[in-house]
């Protein structure tokens, strides 16, 4: 009796009696479910352009996010390091498509996913060898980005926002909202999807699937710095954060592999989850459940809608 | 018979190429050996029968020759822990470099020092001693309590003793069951002890509330058992916050959850990147820095040199001293550092915390070395003289002065029973440019942590009865 109160009485009696953590409870998880949409925005438009789940793209958070950190500290301004920073992830899509997805197009599924392994490992060797594995302190206000908190007053208590992630929430929407523009207006942006529904019929009709393949790449890598520079500000820029992009799997799932709006979902979704599920339900599992919430909901998912929320469901004659 | 001819007069430095043919060692080059073969016509002829005697000699133990003595260093350098990782590795080496170059090794016998990364993982740390026991390993110092976990086994059955300068299995203390483990100066538990009693010191630690959060894993879990003893025993109250290793960057509900239990202190067992971002939650959250005290692994420069002002005043624990105003340190400067045979990125690095802990692991070995030499009468000892040696260390202030570590640390005296010491620790204090040392040395909990230890290394031993173990009275 006293373990059924503790799931489905306790838990939400704590939530009435102190609704002002509940608030900062449910803005902590729609902070972190922003930053997670912005990992998985990244794997989005690389599966959209080519099917590849870019198992690279963690490390291309680190990867961009050490670029700045270094070109600042080297000298740069802040603006220059930036611009210098999105000219090295332009190289490395330009390279990636050269050397790596030129070499096999029309190859299984597998192989492209372990190409992209491949080039995780080699983008972190890379990494290492020019930047070292020390941490680095993100360049926040030298990039102009907001510190400080704002203290809401409510319900006899406090809601505290950090001006940083009021910022990263709306950088993410104006990214969403940029990219969602761009796939739907510009040329390049339809071409795109075009060559997601079928490579050949895009070859077809004049569509260079190479160029493709690196703007989408590219524009990857510019999530990846924008990522980068977001949670960098959190904490600190260390090749652990490749780690939490492990994270953006469960929001894939969830929001389904082609879809920015569900990135966007399947992250608020797993953000505010785990949140609320650390804080109230956490301590009948001894803590910890955050490293394990997300991915058991996307099991759940995949049980009864596999497709996720906003994925194309895939009907194929047998 | 060509392996004698190999080790001949002027051959030293060939010899140490051979036996390390896939990682480089400080102060050789390995190319000099071939770029001297290619010059005789003689070598031509003997490249064939030399091939065969690299690949005889690559499985050949280094210390066999009474010229050298190796010492692996396991280090990571990649990684998310590579922060940590990194400096240590830098002040081991070093200090063992400086010896080589300001005295010409440890009474006569240079110290080949050969890193192997681990990157922080068990089973490349046990790979690592693998690769490198049979090259005349003295000692081994994992820099991992997961890898020390894995090779006290294994140290008692190749004989080379595992130095877990205060990390790995607190029981280890106990000398008796654990012949061939060192944890000097103190344990985990024996720190959180410590901390405790430093709580206790300020306005009292019962009917308080202590939050423990910690890495989710061998290292962060050790110190639980104690924790949980002694707040039976001191009338306060635990609260604890796992924080999984995906999640090390990423802690803000392990931090909501601190804020509804609101302790009245809260102690870190953190590695890594969790440092940096559990101090800066605790800024986010408004919790008082100088409530939040870290242990000795969580209170680095790279921790908190990423972080600056916004974390002043935020406590660690450490059992060495910070700076450059050492004399061993301003000998590493000018003997390696200042000759460009350092890892440092910068000179600024040498003195840093964890730098000169990875520099005092060192200056254990070191000593140990010099104590078996003196005991066996060797120049180039074994592993099985190093643990003799390890045993009967007598680190004292006057020794400590004459290495040039004047309250550099406490007192380090081996004993055959004891192999922590039951060392003292202290609290330093972020300023919000370096750590500045705020207390003197605080004592552990001796007699309350003694019998835990002995009952938890006799559990150890309890269902292994070929476990190696010794009596020392």
């Amino acid at each position: 009796m006293e373990f059924l109160n503790s799931i489905f009485i306790a838990p939400f009696i704590d939530m009435g009696s102190a609704p002002d953590f509940l608030l900062q409870v449910v803005w902590e998880g729609f902070v972190s479910g922003v930053l997670y949409a912005l990992i998985a925005l990244g794997f989005v438009l690389i599966y959209k352009a080519s099917g590849v789940f870019n198992f690279a793209q963690g490390i291309m958070v680190v990867f961009s996010a050490l670029a700045l950190v270094s070109i600042h500290k080297a000298g740069a301004p802040a603006w220059l390091a930036v611009i210098l920073t999105l000219v090295i992830m332009a190289l490395l899509a330009v390279t990636i498509e050269r050397v790596v997805l030129r070499k096999l197009v029309n190859q299984h599924d597998a192989i492209l996913l372990m190409a992209t392994i491949g080039l995780t490992l080699v983008i972190k060797g890379v990494g290492e060898l020019v930047f070292g594995g020390e941490p680095q302190s993100m360049i926040t206000e030298e990039l102009g980005i907001p510190t400080g908190s704002t203290v809401w007053e409510v319900f006899d208590g406090i809601v505290i926002f950090q001006h940083i992630d009021i910022a990263a929430a709306v950088i993410a929407l104006l990214m969403v909202a940029g990219l969602g523009v761009f796939f739907s207006v510009t040329r390049i942006g339809r071409a795109l999807r075009a060559v997601a529904d079928d490579h050949q019929a895009a070859l077809s009709v004049g569509i260079s699937l190479n160029q493709i393949w690196a703007i989408v790449w590219f524009a990857s890598g510019v999530v990846a710095l924008v990522t980068g520079i977001m949670w960098g500000a959190r904490s600190d820029v260390s090749f652990a954060l490749e780690i939490i992009a492990l994270k953006a799997l469960a929001v894939l799932i969830l929001g389904g592999f082609t879809s920015i709006p569900g990135a966007i979902v399947g992250g608020l979704i797993v953000g505010i989850g785990e949140k609320l599920f650390e804080v109230y339900w956490g301590p009948l599992f001894g803590g910890g459940v955050e490293a394990w919430f997300a991915y058991v909901l996307a099991l759940i998912f995949l049980l009864f809608r596999p497709q996720g929320l906003f994925g194309e469901r895939i009907i194929e004659r047998v | 018979m060509l392996g004698p001819r190999l080790r001949g007069d002027d051959s030293n430095e060939r010899k140490i190429c051979l036996n390390t043919i896939n990682v480089p060692v400080y102060g050789t080059r390995c190319s000099n050996l071939e770029e001297q073969m290619s010059k005789t016509i003689l070598s031509k002829a003997l490249i064939p029968s030399l091939a065969a005697v690299v690949g005889l000699a690559a499985f050949a133990p280094i210390a066999q020759a009474e010229d050298t003595m190796y010492m692996p260093s396991m280090s990571y350098r990649t990684g998310p822990f590579a922060g940590g990782g990194t400096p240590f590795a830098d002040g081991y080496a070093d200090y063992f470099n400086m010896l080589n170059e300001r005295d010409g090794g440890i009474g006569g016998v240079k110290i080949i020092v050969e890193e192997c990364e681990t990157g922080y993982n068990t089973q490349k740390g046990v790979e690592c001693y693998e690769a490198t026991k049979d090259k005349g390993a003295l000692a081994y110092s994992p820099l991992s309590t997961g890898i020390t976990l894995a090779l006290i086994p294994k140290s008692s059955v190749d004989e080379i003793p595992v130095l877990s300068m205060g990390y790995g299995l607190s029981a280890a203390a106990q000398g008796e069951q654990f012949p061939w483990t060192f944890v000097y100066p103190t344990t985990y538990w024996n720190q959180m002890s410590s901390i405790l009693k430093y709580i206790d010191s300020n306005g009292g630690i019962k009917g308080k509330k202590i939050g423990f959060i910690y890495l989710d894993v061998g290292y962060g879990k050790e110190p639980i058992p104690l924790l949980d003893s002694l707040s039976e025993k001191m009338g306060f109250e635990v609260a604890k916050f796992p924080v999984g290793g995906k999640e090390m960057q990423n802690q803000s509900a392990q931090w909501l959850n601190v804020r509804k239990e609101r302790p009245d202190w809260m102690i870190m067992w953190g590695w890594g990147a969790m440092n940096p971002a559990a101090v800066k939650e605790a800024v986010r959250n408004r919790y008082p820095l100088d409530r939040f005290i870290g242990n000795w692994w969580a209170g680095s420069h790279n921790d908190l040199k990423a972080i600056g002002k916004t974390g002043k005043g935020y406590l660690a624990a450490n059992f060495t001293g910070i700076g450059q105003e050492f004399g061993a340190v301003q000998d590493i400067l000018k003997h390696v550092v200042e000759k460009g045979n350092s890892k440092v990125a910068s000179a600024d690095d040498v003195g840093n915390v964890l730098y000169n802990r990875g520099m005092f692991n060192a200056v254990v070995l070191a000593e140990a070395i010099t104590v078996a030499q003196a005991m066996t009468g060797k120049t180039a000892i074994t592993g099985a003289d190093m643990r003799v040696g390890l045993e009967n260390i007598k680190l004292d202030q006057a020794r400590l002065k004459a290495l040039g570590l004047e309250n550099f640390t406490g007192d380090v005296i081996g004993d055959c029973a004891d192999h922590e010491g039951a060392g003292s620790i202290f609290l330093q204090q972020w300023n919000g440019e370096d750590w500045e040392r705020m207390t003197d040395l605080i004592e552990p909990m001796n007699d309350t942590v003694r019998p835990l230890l002995e009952e938890a290394a006799a559990e150890y031993v309890s269902d292994k009865p070929d476990f190696t173990s010794q009596r020392c009275r």
